[in-house]
């Protein structure tokens, strides 16, 4: 019993971490009241949702994907993903910018980086 | 019976539409904008003759629009019973026009090219219900008629009038809703929605469905201000007369009882009402509306509302005509569309002129009055005779009619209905009559002033008047005999 | 090779040229932003009507990015569903780019107006990529470059609030992008492809992997929060009412529409119908999320004191019966939705245009201040009307041409509770839009104002270049209702491809 549920732990770890992380980043995007604090949360998400990607286009025993000896008969890892991650990083790099430059103007404007306070503060307004 | 493809049929409704953009941009010069409205309902009276010839000797003119839905057009086709409708809306929109430019001038009132752009544009959407060739077709019109004719009621814009409107709203809207539904219903029962003489929707579901969708039908047509749902028709009272005249006689209730005479015969067909029982429901209904309507009347001092209940009580006549099932209530009902539409003008008017003239709404206040202006009570007298059902004006003609048809169609109690509510009508429009003419005012200072109305308003109430004693002395011309092709046409297919 | 060929890729290309172009010469003259984007959005107008047609003459266009044929390469696929949606959005974002003009002059201050134009050249590049690409992941790319340059134009308003409404639909929309990644990952692990025709063919096989059905439930969910279903429709209210106006018309018509044809393209060209309805239904519970949010939508939008919260709230009522026409998914109803598609965004760009016109001449969109505008914004208050009575569904405006099709659909399809609750929606919708009508037309403009002169000395008509795009849009709503039959010749060949058909 607890070696089949070590078994599918042990074997699937990646998509384990992954789903891990990404509930510790959405948990940080939800439930976190300062402002900088939910934007990493929710690049803790983000960057979980890459290790997944990356993690399964791993190939046992396989190499870099670059051109060999053995040519197109080379046992490599997949690069798709990757490739596909490197876009998706890109982006979320782009999403923390402006996150983090609408956090500044809106310190600026209220003078608070905290949720409740935030809300109330624009509710007064 | 041949159809004529033509645009004709679209031409009578394309004239008003025009118009009302004119009257749009001629707001400022206020004797042009009116000289459009009077010229655009000659034009439309006249195209609407036009047809007049072909339709009696039995043809039908016909035009596709455009397609639509699968299923259905947006088409027009003018037959005999839809011509009745235009003939007593074209020509009373004329009439009618007339007297609206008196009763604002004389009023003063407010936004008048509103006014003036809506009725245009109701009277374009009430011959386009007329002249329909579907359900689906007709149900467009009847939302236009719905939509453009809330600014005309909530017209002098007081929270009274506002509240009013959105009760009229709330009523209209709702029944366009349950009436979709019908068009809906009846489009997955049958895959069409085109009027066919005698019916065609037999068999083609179970008996409760088909109930059912009478039913629908009837909420759908709210504007037959039956009972209970019959509320929004005295609210809407506090339009100006000349909308009020529109509303009740010309376009907005018959356009509903027009409706549902139109489902009766060209929809379900006789026989099928038969089949389904629909034939008691409506007369209960009926029945039901025109005694209540009848003493609701008896307690109004208002003459407006008085009168405004006394429309609830006399479109219930024909719903009542059209329960019957047989051909003589059938043709009661018909005729009943332009008779009560002329007499009841001929009132709304007479209420206007007095509320011009006299500054005067409530029964009470208008002791005497008929001294005043005896052309107008006379009248006023004349048509009310006509509603009763006395000669020598039109009103027993319908009577007769749905007297025989209820003899005919095996209901002889539906014959006590009729004469209970005929005594019931004496009994709140008499005294109207006694006091206008034989009682002495309160204070003889008030009526010191009150003299006719102005000539615009006072010679349509004189022509409305004479229509109807012409009616009774010469029915056939035209609407006894558009009248006869109409139930010629929907009794043909019950025959085998 | 002509250049009709390569129209496909010219659309994405010259959008993105231009929106470089822009920040290159506005940073030396910022008065030449407005005409390069305006050309710009009116020739991508032009291409995709050329495109429909093309469509429509010749069948389904695949454009291969590059000429490198799929799986390995990308596609740009145009089929009579996305052609249509195509020419609607651009349609609106022509519409709005003219609108735009004054609009920004007023709300944005001069500093951002070159960044405001390089923004909205990328979210229409953004938006007319994710609708005619092929390729999933390249979706999700456009989707990101879209929502990026969305987050920024939602917060470039002079309002303060607008920061914080950027912000929250920043945090909401990166979860759903997130949650759009899994799903494509998942996907991508079960069939070794991103190409949506070869996924269509290739997930059948795999229809009772718990991989496919979390893809399925990743997308579904991912694109819900972009789409504004209710309930996960949070971040809308706030965001359409802080951006500026030109933004909310962009984002209420095209944004919102092209976020309902990708997750229309999901469902129904990757995951088939075989999926949707036998191996995991969630039609039926699509259908009733759909009616929930019709009428809590409405119930909404009736409580709201604010001209463009209340059409906010309108909206999430509108994208209830586009989702309804997926729930239901008979070929009727999803002609509905489809009309629906174009229709709502007509009609809601002319409403919002007019709350922005109203913001333009008084400063204000509370409703208790627009008593009596009717008097001095005629032309406004008509066009709110026409477009309002299409929103309500009075025939023969687009508005009910779209609704006859879905209660058509449902009752057809036997759903005849659903069908009532979608008419009850449309007398919801009357009432608030009867709201604005009667304050509008009726409402005394001496009774609330008092001692502020400062209203009435600035109420007068829009200028005609607002006024023109918001008048056409109008027009628009009756013609499109009256001449529904030239539409539904795109419409038609749409539902059936998306049920399987040719």
């Amino acid at each position: 019993m607890i070696e089949s549920f070590f078994e599918l732990f042990l074997s699937r770890y990646n998509y384990w971490m992954a789903i891990i992380l990404m509930l510790i980043g959405l948990y940080a995007l939800i439930a976190k009241q300062n402002l900088v604090k939910k934007i990493i949360g929710l690049n803790i998400f983000q960057t979980a949702i890459y290790l997944f990607y990356i993690s399964f286009a791993e190939v046992r025993g396989g190499t870099a994907p670059i051109y060999t000896a053995e040519g197109v008969h080379a046992l490599y890892v997949n690069p798709l993903p990757h490739v596909l991650i490197l876009t998706a990083i890109v982006v979320g790099v782009s999403v923390t910018a402006v996150a983090l430059s609408l956090i500044v103007r809106i310190y600026e404007e209220y003078g608070v980086l905290d949720e409740d306070e935030l809300m109330q503060a624009v509710r007064g307004r | 019976m041949t159809d004529i493809n033509g645009i004709f049929p679209a031409v009578v409704i394309a004239i008003p539409l025009f118009a009302s953009a004119l009257i749009l941009a001629t707001g400022r010069h206020e004797n042009i904008r009116e000289g459009v409205t009077i010229t655009a309902a000659v034009a439309m009276l006249g195209a609407v003759l036009v047809m007049l010839p072909g339709v009696l000797a039995g043809n039908r003119y016909t035009l596709t629009l455009l397609p639509m839905v699968p299923g259905s057009d947006f088409a027009l086709k003018v037959d005999a019973f839809g011509m009745v409708f235009a003939l007593v809306a074209a020509s009373l929109f004329l009439l009618n026009s007339f007297y609206a430019i008196g009763y604002m001038r004389s009023l003063q009132e407010h936004a008048q090219t509103r006014f003036f752009f809506c009725l245009a544009v109701a009277i374009a959407a009430a011959i386009g219900i007329a002249f329909s060739a579907n359900l689906l077709t007709l149900f467009i019109f009847y939302e236009i008629l719905t939509i453009i004719t809330y600014p005309l009621v909530v017209h002098v814009e007081t929270p009274e009038a506002m509240k009013a409107g959105r009760k009229y709203l709330a009523y209209l809207l709702t029944g366009g809703i349950f009436l979709l539904s019908a068009v809906i219903l009846t489009y997955i029962l049958t895959g069409t929605t085109d009027f066919v003489a005698g019916g065609f929707l037999a068999g083609s579901g179970s008996h409760l469905t088909l109930q059912i969708l009478f039913i629908l039908f009837m909420v759908g047509f709210v504007k037959a201000a039956w009972m209970p749902a019959h509320g929004w028709l005295p609210a809407a009272m506090v339009a100006p007369t000349p909308v009020s005249a529109f509303l009740h006689a010309v376009a907005v209730v018959t356009a509903g009882v027009f409706g549902i005479v139109r489902i009766a015969g060209w929809v379900f067909g006789m026989d099928l009402m038969a089949m389904l029982g629909l034939g008691t429901l409506l007369a209960v209904i009926a029945s039901f509306t025109i005694i209540v309507a009848s003493l609701f009347a008896l307690a109004e001092d208002n003459l407006k509302r008085r009168l405004a209940y006394s429309t609830v009580s006399q479109l219930s006549y024909i719903l009542l005509g059209v329960s019957m099932l047989s051909i003589a209530g059938m043709t009661g009902a018909m005729a009943h569309i332009p008779i009560h539409a002329f007499l009841k003008i001929t009132l709304f008017f007479v209420a206007g002129a007095v509320i011009v003239s006299a500054g005067k709404e409530s029964i009470s206040e208008m002791k005497g009055i008929g001294r005043k202006m005896p052309v107008t009570a006379i009248m006023f007298a004349l048509a009310a005779i006509g509603i009763c059902g006395l000669p020598p004006l039109s009103g027993i003609i319908s009577k007769i009619y749905l007297a025989l048809g209820a003899v005919e169609g095996g209901v002889p109690i539906l014959l006590l209905v009729i004469i209970v509510s005929a005594v019931l009508n004496a009994a709140y429009f008499f005294p109207v009559i006694y006091t206008m003419f034989f009682e002495i005012p309160d204070d003889a200072g008030t009526l010191q002033s009150v003299s006719e109305p102005p000539l615009t308003m006072l010679v349509p109430i004189v022509l409305t008047a004479a229509v109807s004693v012409l009616i009774f002395f010469f029915p056939s011309m035209p609407f006894m005999d558009l009248i006869e092709i109409a139930i010629a046409e929907i009794t043909h297919q019950v025959l085998p | 090779m002509t250049l009709a060929d390569q129209l496909p890729v010219l659309l994405i290309a010259i959008s993105i040229l231009a929106s470089l172009l822009i920040l290159a010469t506005g940073w030396y003259d910022r008065r030449f932003c407005y005409p390069i984007a305006l050309i710009t959005i009116l020739s991508q107008f032009l291409a995709s009507i050329v495109i429909l047609l093309q469509v429509l003459d010749g069948g389904t266009i695949r454009y291969y990015l590059g000429n490198w044929s799929p799986p390995l390469g990308i596609e740009l696929v145009i089929d009579s569903f996305n052609g249509f949606i195509l020419v609607a959005i651009l349609l609106l974002a022509a519409a709005t780019i003219i609108y735009a003009r004054r609009s920004v002059e007023k709300e944005i201050t001069p500093e951002k107006i070159v960044s405001f134009y390089v923004l909205f050249q990328l979210l229409v590049t953004g938006l007319v990529g994710m609708t005619i690409t092929g390729d999933l992941f390249n979706l999700y790319v456009f989707l990101e470059i879209s929502s990026i340059a969305a987050y920024t134009l939602i917060a470039s308003s002079r309002r303060s609030h607008s920061y914080v409404a950027g912000f929250n639909y920043l945090i909401l929309g990166s979860i759903a992008a997130g949650f759009i990644l899994l799903g494509i990952g998942n996907l991508y692990v079960t069939t070794g492809t991103l190409n949506m025709a070869e996924l269509a063919a290739m997930l059948p096989a795999s229809y009772h992997l718990a991989t496919v059905h979390s893809a399925f439930l990743f997308l579904i969910i991912g694109f819900s929060i972009k789409v504004a279903f209710f309930p996960l429709h949070l971040w809308l209210p706030d965001a359409y009412t802080e951006s500026p106006s030109a933004v909310t018309v962009l984002i209420s018509t095209v944004m919102a529409k092209v976020s309902v044809y990708a997750l229309f393209r999901i469902l129904f060209t990757v995951f088939t119908t075989a999926y949707i309805i036998d191996s995991f239904p969630v039609t039926g519970f699509i259908l009733l999320m759909a009616t929930v949010a019709i009428i809590a939508g409405a119930v909404l939008a009736i409580a709201q004191e604010d001209l463009k919260r209340m059409l906010a709230y309108s909206s999430i009522s509108q994208i209830g019966y586009i989702m309804f026409a997926l729930g239901v998914t008979n070929e009727i109803a999803l002609e509905g939705g489809i009309l629906h598609i174009l229709g709502h965004a007509v009609m809601k760009g002319c409403l919002f245009m007019v709350a922005g016109v109203i913001i333009y001449r008084m400063g204000t969109s509370r409703l208790s201040d627009m008593k009596g505008l009717s008097k001095t914004m005629p032309i406004s208050c008509a066009a709110f009307a026409l477009a309002g009575a299409s929103m309500i569904g009075i025939p023969p405006t687009i508005g009910f041409m779209s609704k006859y099709y879905l209660v058509l659909g449902a009752f057809e399809a036997g759903l005849w509770p659903y069908a009532v609750v979608l008419l009850i929606g449309s007398l919801l919708a009357a009432i608030y839009i009867w709201r604005f009508i009667e304050i509008a037309y009726f409402g005394d403009p001496h009774g609330g104002h008092g001692g502020d002169h400062h209203g009435h000395a600035t109420e007068r008509e829009a200028p005609l270049s607002m006024l023109a795009p918001m008048v056409g849009l109008a027009l628009l709503c009756l013609i499109f209702g009256i001449f529904v039959e030239v539409l539904m010749q795109a419409v038609a060949p749409a539902a059936l491809l998306l049920l399987g058909g040719a």
